[in-house]
Parts: C-alpha cells; structure tokens; sequence
C-alpha cells in the first residue's frame, strides 16, 4: 500500500484507493478530514448514510434505508436505477465498537461478503479502512464478473445493459 | 503493457506465494513462451513446468495454446483487463459515495463547534 503512494504528489483532495488483496479480499481506504466519532455517526445514523450512500452521479437513487446499527441489528438499503429494477442490499450487524469498528454481513446470497470498516483517527483526520471479505474466490470472481450480484445497486448489471445498448444502437445506425 | 500490469501482479498474485509462478509470469510478460523453454529457464523438469502452468491456467492468469507439439504459454490479459476494469467502476462508486461524506462530515463538525460555543456562551 505504502509503495502505491511514493513518488505520487501530496493532492489536496483525500484519494481513495481500492484493491483487491487477495482471492477474498477487496480494501477501500480513503481518509477524512475530521475525527472518528463524527465520521462513524455518517456511518451509523440511517438520516446521515441517506445522503452519501447513493450519490447522483453514480445514477442510484435510495429509496428507502434502515440501518439499526447493533450488535444483531439488521440493515436494508432499497435502491432503484433509471435502467433496472429496484434492488436491496441487506444483512446484519455482527460487531459494533463505537467510533472505531462496524462489522455487517451481506445476506442477499450465499456469497455476499463479511464487511469489517475501521476508523483510525490521527491528528484530527480519519482513516478508514473497508475491508470485505467473500466466501470463496468465486463468490469474488462472481461479483467482479457481475453475474449474479455485481454490485449493490446493480451497478454490474447496468453496464452490462448498457453494453447491450450501445451494440443495439451500433447496429441500427449502420443500417 | 508489462509496466501496467505489474502493480495488478502483486495485488491478484498475493495467493500465489510460489517464486518460481511468480518468474514464469514474468517471464510471460516479456515474450510468450513453450512449456520446454519455462522448464529450461527454471530448471524443473517439464512434468514440474506443467503442474505450476496448470495452477496459473486455472486462475486465470495464464493462457495456452498447443500448435503441433509444442504448447505455447501467454499471459491471461483479458482476465486481469477485466478486474481492473471492475476494479475501476467500484473505484468511481466509493469514490463518489466518500465526496458526499465529506460534505456530511464537514457539516457534522460546524455543528458540534456552533454547539461548543453556545454551551460556553
């Protein structure tokens, strides 16, 4: 992770960066300009999460979002899209440690992921660290290739008919 | 290409902790080559060659072709170009979601000072 940064100049804007550690493994960090407890309220307040987790340009739009953060609590997040049907991303919280660490499972399927976000404050920022881990390398693989459930919100399913669009609408202007 | 793909190599290859697949695919990334010339170069014998091939065949991340009798091995591009691609799009999603966090966090903090101060007033 380190090596990714060196030699890349200091941007004003915090960057995030997302790999894929291993077989089962996705890191997203990204570090926030203010401490922890306020960044875990964003993450923990269903009124707060409302407003960043379907943003505009991405084309999502929350149709409803209920979060009882929780040891056992559940989440459920509906989302519609201008090109497919509405979808939900739910499961269950399994760790909460306030200001400092969420644990949620992803229930829509056998292969959704065990979600574990820290926040780490230093010097008044936050760093945050999502770390999802899948079943199996093929649950993985599965989300990456958009087959069954790409991404929440359906995002891999989008561009998949996107892709198809673009071939249909090729095809009738070279007519 | 070899210097784009590098950094996707050490993320995708982090289960595969053997040395020697870890050489043949760089090795691929230079020029494509037979299973004989893999063997030469590692000094395996080519039913050892074979095993670390198939391992990396089946992840994908290797290609092989046999023309005659000779198999040719190349680097599985269109796999990696596929998850970097996804890679990428997830990137953009995250990315836009913690640009609107911000803001909430921006606001979350001018309230708590408003606050201090009328505590303190």
């Amino acid at each position: 992770m380190n090596a990714r940064r060196e030699g890349e100049p200091t941007p004003m804007k915090n960057r995030t960066t997302v790999e894929r550690k291993s077989e089962r493994e996705l890191v997203i960090t990204r570090t926030f300009n203010g401490p922890a407890r306020i960044v875990f309220e964003a993450w923990t307040k269903p009124e707060l999460l409302k407003r960043w987790w379907a943003p505009k340009s991405t084309g999502l739009s929350l149709l409803s979002c209920e979060a009882d953060v929780r040891v056992g609590g559940s989440y459920r997040f509906e989302f519609g899209h201008e090109t497919s049907k509405p979808m939900a991303f739910f499961g269950r919280y399994i760790e909460v440690i306030p200001h400092s660490r969420l644990v949620w499972t992803n229930d829509e399927s056998d292969d959704g992921a065990v979600t574990t976000v820290t926040f780490e404050e230093k010097g008044g920022k936050t760093l945050l660290v999502m770390h999802e881990l899948y079943p199996s390398k093929e649950a993985l693989d599965g989300a990456i290739a958009g087959m069954e459930h790409g991404m929440e919100g359906g995002m891999g399913e989008t561009f998949a008919q996107l892709d198809e669009l673009l071939i249909t609408l090729g095809a009738s202007a070279s007519l | 290409m070899v210097q784009c793909i590098r950094p996707r190599f050490d993320a995708s290859f982090a289960a595969l902790s053997d040395a020697t697949r870890r050489g043949v695919l760089e090795q691929l990334g230079r020029a494509d080559a037979s299973i004989t010339e893999l063997a030469e170069k590692f000094h395996m014998t080519l039913t050892g060659m074979k095993k670390h091939v198939g391992v990396l065949e089946q992840a994908g991340l290797v290609t092989t072709q046999k023309v005659g009798r000779v198999r040719t091995c190349k680097l599985g591009l269109r796999k990696l170009t596929e998850e970097a691609a996804w890679i990428e799009r997830y990137h953009q999603l995250w990315d836009a979601r913690f640009d609107e966090l911000d803001k909430v966090v921006e606001e979350l903090k001018r309230k708590e000072q408003v606050d201090e101060r009328k505590k303190r007033g």
